[in-house]
């Protein structure tokens, strides 16, 4: 089986604890997806300054740091899962590049990343809702740290 | 005053703003407005002795502008924000609501000390890094510093060259410049805290916890860090003893110029680089076109559009019109026109400018609608900020922080006016 998991930030542990746990023999790749719009953003930022600064622009020096940043993470999840895996970095919409990887996939694992205070519909951030509403195959949602108790379900409606 | 010469010094003026916004073939700016400053001159359209006048107004302003350039890239040389990034990194412990407020401090304090310029290039990439070896995600924070750059740079006369203009314009001293303007900055941080609070609470709600593991420390680059510290000493000294405070930054970039020479940190190369002469003649002829433009005509047109007195309503008007002409061209030739109008209603009006052409910015993501237009002409086909990313929490956090930064001034005014 093709496992996908889908390293982001902060939440990652949780994920690879997960396919440790529930697939230790299948065949892992993990994937860190760049957001492409930083470094634009910074070279729009600077390009407002005119002819000041000229010398350098921060977004070739930011996709730098990006491509390191995203090797590093690799590098620390391949590491906690213990056993070889095959390594994706991928640049642009994070919510697109994850869900075209997904495609080549028989499962996804990825981590919930909103309110993670209570059980419900919030504890998924807009990209991993987008991800999960659009993946192109199964998925395994995991709760980073302990599950919030069914008590933070709030009481249902009176009829 | 000509009708000719209106129209003359107005072309020039838009072919000199046009060339500025372009850059063809990344050519500086100075290329076009050194000519069409000679052309106003010969033709007329602003006297010799004005122009003068107006160059030797600008001259402080622009050898300030220089020696904080120099300053900022010599500390950014000695290690002075990679210890920054270190310092947000381990005081965040790997939350990222604690990460921001380091985040907007930090962005803060740069901007206000070592002007916008060092937040967009030399911070910028630092707090990308910082949020990376946290493992949080990065876009608040990365935007946190583009916002900051120009929202935080209310506080000092060396925040923003718009600023510096003003100052000389209205004659004030630093420090008194500070005084009047310290509570404005603060309300502008907390409207854009709480802005981005909102707006990113979902990057913001998942923390690492882990904080920085120990690695190699950056020490505190001592010596510039004490440079800098005796920099914005003698600033506030030089505003009570009439000195011209350009002197006394020249006198901070020097001490550190000769020391990283010594060093061979750098070479006198660079720091022809860093001084950036091709600019600081691009804002002296860009003065005297503005002027030439002003003086012919546009002044009594905008007589009947500018607002009266230094009442609030009038400095949310002043403001307003501010940040339309900022975002219409850029901050830069937006401050030379609306300025000499402004001087005279009084410092209110003045500095009720300087809000709107230093905050305004923000809503677009580089600074004005035409360079916003121009780049997605020429990067089409490239990566580019989503338009809604930077729309929305421009058109959220921009208009309610002016709003507040003139309320602010209001009050500061009636506080500290009479120190003035």
């Amino acid at each position: 089986m093709k496992v996908l998991v889908w390293v982001a930030e902060a939440t990652w542990p949780a994920c690879v604890d997960a396919v440790n746990e529930l697939f230790a023999d299948a065949e892992v790749t993990l994937l860190v997806a760049l957001p492409g719009d930083l470094a634009a953003r910074a070279s729009g930022a600077r390009s407002g300054l005119w002819g000041r600064g000229s010398g350098r622009d921060p977004s070739a020096l930011m996709g730098e740091l990006a491509t390191e940043a995203g090797a590093a993470l690799l590098a620390a999840a391949t590491a906690r899962l213990g056993r070889p895996a095959a390594t994706e970095l991928r640049e642009g919409r994070v919510e697109r590049e994850v869900s075209a990887a997904a495609a080549e996939a028989d499962l996804l694992v990825l981590a919930r990343d909103g309110d993670l205070s209570r059980l419900g519909p919030h504890s998924l951030d807009k990209h991993t809702r987008f991800v999960v509403d659009h993946a192109p195959c199964r998925v395994l949602l995991v709760w980073p740290g302990r599950a919030p108790a069914l008590a933070s379900i709030p009481p249902p409606p009176p009829r | 005053m000509s009708i000719t010469g209106e129209v003359v010094a107005a072309v020039l003026l838009l072919a000199v703003l046009a060339f500025a916004v372009i850059r063809p073939a990344g050519l500086p700016e100075a290329v076009v407005a050194v000519p069409a400053a000679v052309i106003v001159v010969a033709s007329g359209g602003i006297g010799l002795d004005e122009a003068v006048a107006e160059s030797s107004q600008l001259l402080p302003v622009v050898g300030f502008l220089a020696a904080v350039l120099v300053l900022s890239e010599l500390c950014a040389r000695d290690g002075l924000f990679e210890w920054a990034g270190q310092f947000m990194a381990r005081r965040s412990h790997g939350e990222p609501h604690r990460l921001l407020v380091l985040v907007f401090a930090v962005a803060a304090t740069t901007t206000a000390v070592l002007s916008l310029d060092a937040t967009v290039v030399l911070l910028t990439p630092v707090v990308f890094a910082t949020a990376a070896r946290v493992g949080v995600r990065p876009r608040p924070h990365v935007y946190a510093c583009t916002h900051l750059a120009n929202a935080g740079s209310l506080l000092l006369p060396v925040s923003n060259l718009t600023n510096l203009l003003a100052m000389t314009a209205l004659g004030i001293g630093f420090a008194q410049f500070g005084l009047v303007m310290a509570l404005p900055w603060l309300v502008v941080l907390v409207v854009e805290y709480l802005a981005f609070r909102w707006y990113f609470a979902g990057d913001l709600s998942v923390g690492s916890g882990a904080g920085e593991a120990d690695g190699d420390a950056v020490p505190l680059p001592v010596f510039s860090a004490s440079v800098l510290a005796l920099t914005l000493v003698g600033f506030v000294a030089a505003s009570f003893v009439h000195v011209e405070v350009a002197w006394v930054a020249a006198a901070g970039a020097l001490v550190l110029a000769v020391r990283a020479l010594r060093q061979r940190r750098i070479t006198p190369a660079e720091v022809g680089t860093a001084i950036n002469l091709p600019f600081l003649a691009f804002v002296i002829s860009l003065g005297i076109v503005v002027r030439a433009v002003v003086d012919n005509g546009l002044a009594d047109a905008m007589t009947h559009v500018v607002p009266s007195g230094d009442s609030l309503v009038a400095l949310l008007a002043w403001a307003g019109i501010a940040a339309v002409l900022a975002n219409v061209v850029n901050n830069l030739p937006a401050v030379l026109i609306l300025l000499p109008l402004a001087v005279g209603g009084g410092v209110g009006p003045a500095l009720a400018v300087l809000i709107g052409v230093n905050v305004g910015p923000n809503l677009t993501y580089v600074g004005s609608l035409a360079t916003l237009l121009w780049r997605r002409i020429v990067h089409a086909h490239d990566h580019e900020a989503p338009l809604g990313e930077f729309t929305w929490l421009g058109l959220l956090s921009t208009p309610l922080a002016i709003v507040a930064a003139v309320l602010a001034l209001w009050a500061s005014l009636s506080l500290f006016g009479g120190a003035l």
